[in-house]
Parts: structure tokens; C-alpha cells; sequence
């Protein structure tokens, strides 16, 4: 009588790539990558030793906040950065709601939905500082151009998100408004609004973060706001200042992120 | 239910008096927000300018067709340096975030009163600040170049995907942890052997979503002198050169929407 051997030893099985070939192929790949990616990346490494003593005042720039030299700027950096929020969160809600209505394969006719989703398209393409830079070029420097940029990427962000909300709602809803022989604007009113309000209010919440975020960021190429005062600062070498205005940016996106999440789970 | 009257008889109405009430109160908050901040944001805004937009966006448009076909030649490079900037940089965050999300994840983090708050504040500071900011930041300490491009990226990541993956790591299944501990592992193997199996599929996509925003941040990151496509930009913007601008915006959204379509292949493939 013969035993059947057993396997003494274990080994254990790959996780991810379960084919050994594509797995070394992968990994070859990804070393042929890093060689050449690092080998063409060209440090200074000088210029970087000499940086390491700026990069000592940024970190105690950091921890010794200097608010008060440049509080003026920074305060007008800061009321054009929160205005721009406000004005463009609440503009691009008004444009991204019918968009976004016009985006739902179940409420909208065929071509209404291909140009609404076109709008979607072309707006989640452009990054907010490549239309930054054209609108800067169009309506001049100053915070009206960061307006635009934000209210613009606003509705690419909405309209999508909404459009798939409405696209999932319970149909059994609208079916029984419909078949009270309501109109469309009624059936829009009475099945689609209360099913989807408390998300469309979440949303809008959680953009008006973002854009607050992407205020800091405009500045940069000339869309005012709080990035103006940081890109100064920064290009003045004045790192007490610079800080104070990271942390600045850091504890409103922190109060807004921790109010926002608070609200959307009191609506919902 | 709410009821009103109506010709004498109850009828069912949608809200309450009081809802009526607080609803109209909270619109007319939202409005009368909305009209300060405008005024006050508008306070400096030259009107002539924005009249002009329509005829300066002409302008310029008229300028940016057609594009420059032959400002190619010079993009290839820099385009090479993007792509490093993006990669490098995803792969530095997600070496450095990994422990941070350990140290975060309340059933992981070794101590709950003082490594956690410290990596939940890395996290957040890395979050609130904008791979530009950073970029910004680092031309000024360690010098215009891709690596500053690298490391802005890199700062930037460690945030997200510690938090993303902290979140996996908050939600795996603890039987798993329970039968790996009852063998006998050390703390090490209990890791190894039960926590980064389960987490690995949702670790693999963190990386490549966060390796698809970077691809797309890293292509402007040359606006603030940290290498790669964004530098010609700002170049081309200084001469006011539309059509080479015009150029590099179509390498840019062709670059997005590539590494969008495979970031989207390989996590199909994962999950």
C-alpha cells in the first residue's frame, strides 16, 4: 500500500498577478521604467544643499507664523477668495441644475442629452488653471476671471453627478406621479426634486469646499484670491508669511470639510 | 400631515406653515449672501475690461488656430519629464503614505492617543494644499527643476492615499486577524498574512487613481518652475505665442484622456 505524499511546504501564492509570465514582463517592465526615468532626471545637487537652509526657515516659518506683517494683504487675499467661493458655488449650482437634468438618459430627449453631455464633457477636461489662464487673458487680472474659472468647473462637476443621481432614482415614484396625469415640470417637482434634493444639497456642499481649495490655487496665474498674497509672499522670500497663510488655507478647509460633512448628514 | 384650507375645505399642501416659513427665510439668507459677496468681490472689478472680453477672446482665438504642428518636435521631452514627474512622484507618496495609513487605521495604529492624531494631521495637511502650492514652495527651496515637480507631487499624494487607504484598512474582515494571530505570528507576519491580502486589490487602485490626477497635475506644475510640458507653457505664455499654446493644450488633454483610459483598464482588471 502506497501513501499519498503530502505536501510538507507551503508557498505562497502570488496576490495580485496570478500568470508568472505577464507578472515578470511586469515587473522587467516597470525596472527598465525607473532606471530610465531616474537616470534622465537632472538634480541639482548643490543647488539643492544650499536650498536645505531656506527649507529650515520655510519649516520654522512654518511653526512661527507670522499673521500680522502682511495682514492686510492677506485679508484682502482672504475676502476675495471667500467671495469668489461663495459667488461661484451658488452660480454654478443655477447652471449645473438644468444641465444636469438635460444630462439624465431618463428625463431628457436624444439630443438635449448629447449637448448637455458635451457641456459635461468639454468643462471636466479643462483643468480650472488652464481656463484660469484664458480667462485672465480675456476679462484681465483680478477675481471676476477666478469667478468664471470656478463657476465654469463647477458645472462639469455638478451636472455629471446629478445627471447619474437622477439617472438612479426609484422610477416607481415618477411612474405614480405620472400616472396622476401630472406635467413635466410638476413630475420634475413632485418625483425627481425630493428624491434627489438631499444629495443635489450634499454636492453643492462638498464643491464649495473644492472651490475654495481651488481659490488658493488660481491665484497663481493672476485669478486674485489668497494664491495672489501666497505667490507673493513666496516670491519675497518671506516664509513667516507664507506660512501663516498655509495654515490659514489649512483651517478653513478643515472647518469647511468637518461643518460640510456635518450638514450633509443632518440632510440626509 | 400638513394641511391648509382651500375654498372653505382641508386640503393636503406640501409643507407645513412653519417648513413654508424656514424655507423661505433660508432662501432669502442664501440670496442676500450672494448679492454681498458679489458687491464685494466686484468692488475692483474694471467693467471696460469685461465688456472687451468678447472681442479680446476673438482675438486670441483667431490667434490659437491654427495650432502649431511643427512645436511638436520640442514637446517630446518635456513631455518625458511629466510622465517622471507624475510616476516618481505617485511612487514617493505611496511609499511614505503607507505607514502613515497604519499608523491611522484605529485597529492598526499603535498608539491611539499619539501616532494616530499625528498621522490624521499629516494626512489633513497634505490634503488642504494643492500640488501648485507645494510646487511653489519647493522651486523656492530646492530650486527650479523636475525634482521639485517630484517632490511637490509626491507631498501631495501621501494625503489621499494614506486616507483612502486607511479607510480599506479600517475595513477588513478581523476573523482573518484573529486566525493569523492564533498561529502564532508576530506582529510583523499578522500583517503580512492577514491585513495586506485583503488590502492589496483596493491599495492597487488607490495608486493608479492617484498616478491618473497626478499625470493631469504634473502637466501644469511647470507654471511655477517645477518641470516638465507646464515650463513650455508658461514660456509660450510669455511671448504670447497662442498657437504653440494651442499645441501644447491638445498634448495635454491627449496625455489626460490616455492616462485616464488606462488607469481605468487596470482597475477593471483589479477589481
Amino acid at each position: 500500500m502506497t501513501e499519498t505524499a503530502h505536501p510538507t511546504k507551503w508557498k505562497r501564492p502570488p496576490i495580485l498577478i496570478r500568470d508568472a509570465r505577464w507578472r515578470y514582463a511586469i515587473y522587467g517592465g516597470a525596472l527598465v521604467y525607473m532606471v530610465l526615468a531616474i537616470g534622465s532626471v537632472e538634480v541639482n545637487w548643490i543647488r539643492v544643499y544650499e536650498g536645505l537652509e531656506r527649507g529650515w526657515r520655510f519649516i520654522q516659518g512654518f511653526l512661527q507664523p507670522d499673521f500680522t506683517t502682511r495682514w492686510y494683504d492677506i485679508r484682502i487675499g482672504l475676502i476675495e477668495s471667500l467671495t469668489m467661493t461663495v459667488t461661484s458655488t451658488v452660480v454654478g449650482v443655477l447652471i449645473s441644475v438644468p444641465i444636469g437634468i438635460g444630462a439624465a438618459r431618463n428625463l431628457a430627449p436624444p439630443v438635449v442629452y448629447l449637448v448637455c453631455r458635451a457641456i459635461i464633457a468639454l468643462s471636466r477636461a479643462l483643468q480650472e488653471i488652464i481656463i484660469a489662464i484664458l480667462l485672465v487673458a480675456m476679462f484681465g487680472f483680478g477675481p471676476f476671471a477666478g469667478f468664471l474659472t470656478l463657476s465654469f468647473a463647477t458645472i462639469g462637476f455638478l451636472s455629471k453627478l446629478l445627471a447619474e443621481d437622477i439617472e438612479d432614482i426609484d422610477e416607481a415614484q415618477a411612474e405614480a406621479i405620472r400616472a396622476t396625469g401630472a406635467s413635466w415640470w410638476q413630475l420634475i417637482n413632485y418625483a425627481i426634486q425630493p428624491q434627489v434634493m438631499p444629495r443635489l444639497i450634499g454636492l453643492s456642499l462638498y464643491r464649495l469646499d473644492i472651490n475654495f481649495r481651488e481659490s488658493a490655487v488660481i491665484g497663481i496665474v493672476g485669478a486674485g484670491g489668497i494664491g495672489a498674497t501666497l505667490n507673493t509672499a513666496i516670491d519675497r522670500y518671506e516664509y513667516d508669511s507664507a506660512g501663516a497663510i498655509i495654515l490659514i488655507i489649512i483651517v478653513i478647509v478643515m472647518a469647511a470639510e468637518y461643518s460640510s460633512s456635518h450638514v450633509r448628514k443632518w440632510v440626509q | 400631515m400638513p394641511v391648509s384650507t382651500l375654498n372653505g375645505q382641508p386640503a393636503w399642501a406640501h409643507r407645513t406653515g412653519k417648513a413654508r416659513l424656514a424655507l423661505w427665510a433660508g432662501w432669502l439668507g442664501l440670496v442676500a449672501l450672494f448679492v454681498f459677496c458679489w458687491e464685494v468681490m466686484t468692488e475692483n472689478t474694471i467693467w471696460d475690461f469685461v465688456r472687451d472680453a468678447p472681442q479680446q477672446a476673438a482675438d486670441i482665438g483667431s490667434r490659437m488656430v491654427p495650432p502649431a504642428w511643427s512645436y511638436m518636435d520640442r514637446l517630446w521631452w518635456p513631455l518625458w519629464d511629466t510622465l517622471n514627474i507624475a510616476t516618481l512622484g505617485t511612487l514617493m507618496g505611496i511609499i511614505i503614505a503607507i505607514p502613515v495609513a497604519f499608523l491611522a487605521a484605529q485597529n492598526t495604529t499603535p498608539s491611539y492617543y499619539i501616532a494616530r492624531p499625528i498621522a490624521l494631521f499629516i494626512i489633513v495637511a497634505s490634503r488642504s494644499i494643492n500640488s501648485l502650492i507645494w510646487a511653489l514652495l519647493l522651486v523656492s527651496i530646492i530650486g527650479p527643476g523636475v525634482m521639485a515637480g517630484i517632490v511637490a507631487i509626491g507631498l501631495r499624494s501621501i494625503g489621499f492615499v494614506a486616507k483612502l487607504l486607511y479607510e480599506a484598512i479600517e475595513e477588513i474582515e478581523e476573523t482573518q486577524v484573529e486566525a493569523v494571530t492564533a498561529t502564532g505570528a508576530s506582529g510583523a507576519q499578522v500583517i503580512n498574512y492577514a491585513i495586506v491580502p485583503q488590502i492589496l486589490p483596493a491599495f492597487a487602485g488607490i495608486s493608479v487613481f492617484r498616478w491618473d490626477i497626478n499625470i493631469r497635475e504634473s502637466t501644469i506644475l511647470g507654471l511655477v518652475g517645477a518641470g516638465g510640458i507646464g515650463l513650455q507653457l508658461q514660456a509660450s505664455l510669455n511671448v504670447l505665442a497662442w498657437s504653440q499654446v494651442t499645441m501644447i493644450f491638445i498634448v495635454i488633454l491627449a496625455t489626460v484622456v490616455v492616462s485616464e483610459w488606462v488607469s481605468a483598464k487596470v482597475r477593471h482588471a483589479i477589481i
